[in-house]
């Protein structure tokens, strides 16, 4: 279990909320993501997860609350704004720019270094030897080496996963949002996407973990928060969550359905 | 001869029309403000030919810069529509434009001549060429030398990261502004470009015309523009310059015998391609297909990247 430790805090929600059209879709949600640590989110559907990484993201604005990152409200930034702040995703369903290379996608995402930043001349319309090596990390890192030049539509499913996360990596953010990652996935894929994930935490990544895939959930996260109608009913570690009998409740539901 | 040095000038006028829309189109906005921006391309730089007697060349840029100056102040307000909403107000501005120079009446004594827009009977001293002994020929480098150079920059722009990221915008909205990109920026400087694309062409219209008025900026014309990139396909600018050969060059000029009737056939042809072709004429796979067979399709499948 992850050691509280008082203004530490790489993301802090403080009493956040989201009305549709009288829908509390997140409702007075109040938590936070330590530096470093992989930070599990679940609950049933509509629970408001998707909402949260939205809000966190800068996709709408919130009804009311604060985001804020490492100490700084993140107000009404828009979303590009806040990928510069250091706070990248993916998407639930894959959003990737099928008819550009993988390069190409990781090209659009990456962020030189703070203080390291080239021109807009250089920026926009040139290229750099460490450009091109920082991307053929990423893309070592996600399993993609050799299919720089594959457009991202022709990949396999897995494939277009990983890339969806080299895309977020490449942008060099502090704090990852990851919308169900492991959704359709196999088996095996899940556990290779935790090896991916316990990297991102050893490289200094804090990680936000929606996800339904409890097996992915249990093994890689230091702390979970469990979301029931907008608010929070549960925090702890992942073996307290898996004891806690409100979340049985409200989130497992019946015996005999699937923790899904 | 003469008649197919005409010919190349429409073409290659057209085309650059065509590429103006095919900038925009890669960020996903259909815009109809395209012979809007032409047509203040070809009044500025006309009027600055033929009343303040500049050389053509200063005119065109100058015709190029108010259209791109016209498209950006253009874009902010049209970046709050989208889809249909876009093309029903970029209709609206260009019909405004239109009916602009159907007003405009700015008649002035220049050498003894009595020249400038006409308001209703148009502007129809715009003889830089004939009046510089330029002959047919020498206009037709010339319009082709600006639309080999901004072929060749568009090429260049899928090359780098700007271009990759307009497509980004095209490609998905959300996804592009999660990735860092700053969507308004994006939208709105290829709204501009657009724009002096476009003011460059209408330019280059004036002078081989020598004469325009509003009839010509009518949202026929702005249908062609949209048409061209949508029938040759976003993959390449080849396939507007494609599209405007065959456009042009086979439906309108080889169809001659069948007179108006080869309209109809405009109408059917864009109808068939977009069931049968769908990414247009020269889309990614024939594209690949004509690396690979000009020996020039790496392993690595063309190289985009720098």
């Amino acid at each position: 279990m992850a050691s509280r430790m008082a203004g530490d805090a790489m993301l802090e929600l403080s009493e956040l909320s989201k009305h549709f059209d009288g829908i509390r879709a997140v409702d007075g949600l109040s938590l936070e993501v330590e530096r470093g640590e992989v930070f599990g989110l679940i609950g049933p559907n509509g629970s408001g997860k998707s909402t949260t990484v939205n809000l966190v993201c800068g996709v709408f604005p919130a009804t009311s609350g604060r985001v804020l990152l490492e100490g700084k409200d993140l107000g009404g930034l828009p979303p590009h704004r806040r990928l510069n702040a250091g706070i990248s995703r993916t998407f639930q369903n894959i959003r990737l720019f099928g008819e550009l290379t993988v390069w190409q996608n990781l090209w659009i995402a990456r962020r030189d270094a703070p203080g390291e930043e080239a021109g807009f001349m250089r920026n926009w319309f040139g290229s750099s030897a460490r450009i091109r090596e920082a991307i053929e990390e990423t893309l070592v890192f996600a399993g993609l080496a050799g299919r720089a030049n594959d457009l991202a539509r022709n990949l396999a499913f897995g494939e277009q996963r990983r890339l969806e996360l080299a895309r977020a990596v490449s942008a060099r953010p502090q704090l990852i949002l990851l919308d169900e990652p492991a959704a359709g996935m196999n088996r095996e894929e899940v556990e290779d996407l935790k090896q991916r994930i316990l990297a991102l935490k050893g490289s200094g990544i804090t990680v936000l973990l929606v996800e339904h895939v409890m097996e992915l959930v249990m093994g890689v996260t230091d702390r979970v928060a469990v979301l029931n109608f907008g608010k929070l009913i549960a925090l702890g570690a992942p073996g307290e969550i898996q004891g806690n009998m409100a979340v049985r409740e409200a989130y497992l539901g019946s015996p005999d359905a699937e923790a899904a | 001869m003469a008649f197919y040095f005409g010919l190349l000038q429409t073409i290659g006028i057209h085309t650059l029309l065509g590429l103006s829309a095919y900038v925009l189109l890669l960020t996903g906005q259909l815009s109809l403000a395209q012979v809007g921006f032409f047509a203040i391309g070809a009044y500025v730089s006309g009027i600055l030919t033929v009343i303040f007697e500049y050389h053509i060349v200063p005119g065109l840029f100058a015709g190029a810069l108010a259209g791109g100056a016209f498209a950006f102040l253009v874009g902010f307000p049209a970046l709050r529509v989208k889809g249909l909403m876009l093309v029903v107000a970029t209709i609206a501005f260009s019909e405004i434009v239109r009916l602009f120079f159907f007003n405009l009446n700015w008649r002035v004594m220049v050498n003894g001549v009595e020249v400038g827009p006409d308001s209703t009977q148009g502007f129809r001293e715009i003889r830089f060429y004939a009046a510089n002994g330029w002959d047919t020929f020498d206009v037709v480098l010339f319009i082709w030398l600006f639309v080999i150079v901004v072929m060749a920059m568009l090429w260049w722009l899928d090359r780098v990261r700007a271009g990759a990221t307009l497509r980004a915008v095209g490609a998905d909205e959300l996804a592009a502004q999660s990735s860092g990109v700053n969507i308004v920026a994006v939208k709105v400087t290829a709204m501009t470009v657009g724009g002096v694309i476009a003011g460059l062409a209408g330019g280059l219209y004036a002078h081989s015309a020598t004469y325009v008025d509003h009839l010509t900026f009518s949202v026929l014309l702005a249908t062609f523009a949209v048409a061209y990139p949508i029938l040759g396909g976003l993959s390449s600018v080849f396939g507007t310059l494609i599209a405007v050969i065959f456009v042009q060059g086979i439906l309108i000029e080889g169809m001659r015998f069948l007179g108006d009737w080869r309209n109809i056939l405009f109408g059917l042809l864009i109808i068939v391609a977009m069931n049968f072709r769908p990414s247009g004429l020269l889309d990614g796979n024939v594209l690949s297909r004509i690396r690979r067979m000009i020996g020039h399709g790496k392993p690595d499948g063309g190289g985009r990247h720098a």
